[in-house]
């Protein structure tokens, strides 16, 4: 597994751990009812980075993110933030503050008592907490609302709010829990700006957790994809869209094509692939996969990858045609069995469709073949 | 549960919000569909009640009831004794004072009980499972079930020189003759407090069960230690089913009748004990309507006083 990020790539240097996680486990229930939500979790997250958690709902991802916050404590594992191991500990004693999902503002009192929550608790002096908690309503734009209560505002607003609450004791990593899942799309794209743009103001690193693939790939700098309890893969959004680890990373970010092929020859760190229909192709071999001629493997194409072509070594009919604006989707059977979509840029000379029933050709991009270990 | 049907836990979850006058206007004429309501309360809640005011104005007869006279006496008495061979000789009314005195401040201290003991029992079954919460809050009702004479003697056969308690030390070896806590103020406090509980336990109950779990959680995480979130948190938050509960014990405590008088003997009499002998061997219905007066007085003046205290706390914390 390749681990690169934008936040090294633009430091130039590797940045020094925030969160680092070994072969963490979490087990919930006794005996036969035992549930393992988190099976040897390994990860580091970086200062500073965007790191997201990725993955379906009961993945593991909300757990793992209470694991480090300390309303849970590990079945198993090493958890260390900053160095330091935080086993024992409860929340009030981790240098790290969550932004709820449902928001959890204290509903007795206002906006400014909300912010100024933590840092009074933490026992600074009331001009620090005033100060801080105005400083805080100036970052996520609420000073109009300092004096009214969380039922008084939006979700938007309470989500700042929120922000503003978790953000105001500077902790060293705040923990973000699905928190625009509650907001309407419009609302969530603002705040999803806001988000980077608060992470890039105050530096601190940000651990997201989503079951939305958009989300994390626009926002985050390296995505770790979770499934069953387990870590698939983590690496930078480039990475993860472009390079599935296997099956369920590619089918769960974007869309794919799935295709089944067979291996013809073997040269380096490159496969000659028979696809249905028999054409041949050429894909770069995964790390560590070294399959034999003959053997059967999965091979996936985003949509996006392949294109309409008179030579293409793909054939097949269209099926029907799908209208989204930007782009088309057309759904063909290839020869040879098997489904394949493909997105077509709709462009002022290009627009519209091949009829259903006409049979088309199609090219694929070098690079765009990937083999799957599965 | 029906319990926020209840009027002194709607009254006081009127204090946490104020209506917006936009609302109440919207209704129109709409409160004419309660008037088959207000007739009942009205000729069944206040009849009664102005009976009992007229009564307390007109004088005694010679074997009860009343004769139709206009008197001031009754309210006289409430507060003052005569001396028998010189009525020109007025003293303030020591007995009726100290009986004043004994209700409110047992009513007090059985209200603070409950507080005490009904705030972790509702806490345990607020944070059961769902599945069992049932179970709990039946069991906290299950002595409703019971009539409170049969659940007072019981009392009695815990706290008596022969009883359960005094047995046990004795036979421990603790002490050499049994206490006394039968016919003490002490007795009806342990009466009162066991009858009146599950009123504070439901109300608060029922505050807790709106608790949001998650808003403890954002307090751990802010920082806040176990009893900070307590203090910070959960009782701001559960302060209505304080507030409800307080009321539903109080009133009944201060008028308790059975439980004094099996619990603390003849002697040890409250205002429910007292204004029953005007009507009974005191022959005196005039005084008995006075002081029942009286005491419906001194418990909405207590009510008002408890309403303002909270609301004005609210109010300054709001401001500050």
């Amino acid at each position: 597994m390749r681990d690169t990020s934008a936040a090294e790539t633009r430091h130039g240097t590797q940045a020094a751990p925030e969160v680092e996680i070994e072969r963490l486990c979490k087990v919930f229930g006794l005996g036969v009812a035992a549930f393992r939500a988190l099976d040897e979790v390994t990860l580091t997250i970086r200062r500073g980075e965007f790191f997201t958690l990725l993955g379906p709902s009961g993945c593991g991802k909300t757990t793992l993110l209470r694991l480090i916050a300390g309303f849970e404590q590990p079945s198993a594992g090493a958890l260390r933030i900053n160095g330091r191991a935080v086993a024992g500990l409860g929340p009030n004693q981790r240098p790290v503050n969550t932004v709820f999902q449902n928001y959890a503002l204290f509903p007795h009192m206002t906006v400014a008592d909300n912010i100024g929550f933590g840092l009074k608790m933490l026992g600074r002096p009331r001009a620090e907490v005033r100060a801080t908690t105005a400083e805080m309503l100036r970052l996520v734009r609420m000073e109009a609302m300092a004096d009214r209560r969380p039922a008084e505002i939006s979700g938007g607003q309470q989500q700042r709010v929120a922000l503003a609450r978790a953000l105001a004791p500077r902790p060293r990593v705040l923990l973000l829990d699905e928190p625009l899942s509650a907001l309407d799309l419009k609302l969530r794209k603002e705040m999803q700006t806001e988000l980077k743009r608060l992470q890039a103001e105050t530096g601190i690193t940000f651990v997201f957790v989503t079951h939305d693939q958009q989300e994390a790939l626009t926002m985050s700098d390296r995505v770790a994809v979770m499934s069953a309890g387990r870590v698939l893969q983590t690496g930078a959004p480039e990475e993860i869209y472009n390079r599935p680890a296997d099956r369920f990373v590619a089918d769960f970010i974007g869309d794919t094509n799935f295709l089944d092929a067979e291996v013809a020859a073997v040269a380096g760190d490159a496969a000659e692939l028979r696809l249905p229909g028999g054409a041949v192709v050429w894909a770069g071999l995964p790390e560590g996969l070294r399959p034999a001629r003959g053997d059967r493997v999965t091979v996936v194409i985003r949509p996006e990858h392949a294109r309409l072509a008179e030579d293409g070594p793909l054939a097949g009919t269209v099926e029907r045609s799908v209208f989204f604006g930007t782009d088309t989707h057309l759904h063909l059977r290839l020869d040879g069995g098997g489904a394949f979509i493909l997105r077509r840029q709709n462009t002022a000379a290009v627009n519209g469709a091949p009829a259903p029933g006409s049979r088309v050709r199609l090219g694929v991009a070098e690079g765009a073949v990937q083999i799957l270990r599965d | 549960m029906a319990l926020r049907d209840l009027p002194a836990a709607d009254l006081a979850a009127s204090l946490e919000e104020e209506a917006p006058a936009a609302t109440r206007e919207r209704h129109g004429w709409k409160w004419l569909l309660c008037a088959p309501a207000l007739a009942v309360l009205v000729f069944a809640a206040s009849g009664p009640l102005l009976i009992v005011l007229v009564y307390s104005f007109l004088t005694p007869g010679s074997f009860g009831g009343v004769r139709w006279e206009f008197s001031t006496e009754a309210w006289f008495r409430v507060f003052f004794a005569r001396d028998i061979f010189d009525p020109e000789d007025v003293r303030p009314n020591a007995a009726h004072l100290a009986i004043f005195w004994r209700s409110v401040t047992l009513a007090l201290q059985t209200t603070l009980i409950c507080a005490v003991l009904g705030f972790p029992t509702a806490w345990f079954i607020a944070t059961r499972p769902a599945h069992s919460r049932g179970l709990w809050l039946f069991l906290i009702t299950i002595p409703f079930w019971t009539n409170l004479l049969i659940r007072t003697f019981a009392i009695q056969e815990v706290i008596r020189n022969q009883g359960l308690i005094n047995t046990v030390l004795l036979r421990l070896g603790v002490i050499d003759a049994p206490i006394q806590m039968m016919y003490t103020d002490f007795a009806i406090l342990i009466g009162m407090a066991y009858v009146f509980l599950p009123l504070m336990v439901l109300p608060l109950y029922a505050a807790m069960d709106k608790l949001d779990i998650r808003l403890l959680e954002a307090g751990y995480d802010l920082y806040a230690s176990r009893w900070r979130v307590l203090r910070h948190i959960v009782l701001p938050l559960v302060k209505p089913g304080f507030i409800a509960g307080s009321i539903l014990v109080f009133i009944p405590s201060i008028g308790a009748y059975v439980t004094p008088r099996v619990l603390g003997g003849g002697r040890n009499m409250m205002l429910g004990n007292l204004i029953e002998l005007q009507f009974g061997q005191g022959r005196n219905w005039p005084l008995g309507a006075a002081l029942a007066m009286t005491m419906l007085v001194l418990v909405v003046a207590a009510l008002v006083f408890y309403i303002r205290t909270v609301g004005r706390e609210e109010a300054g914390r709001r401001d500050g």
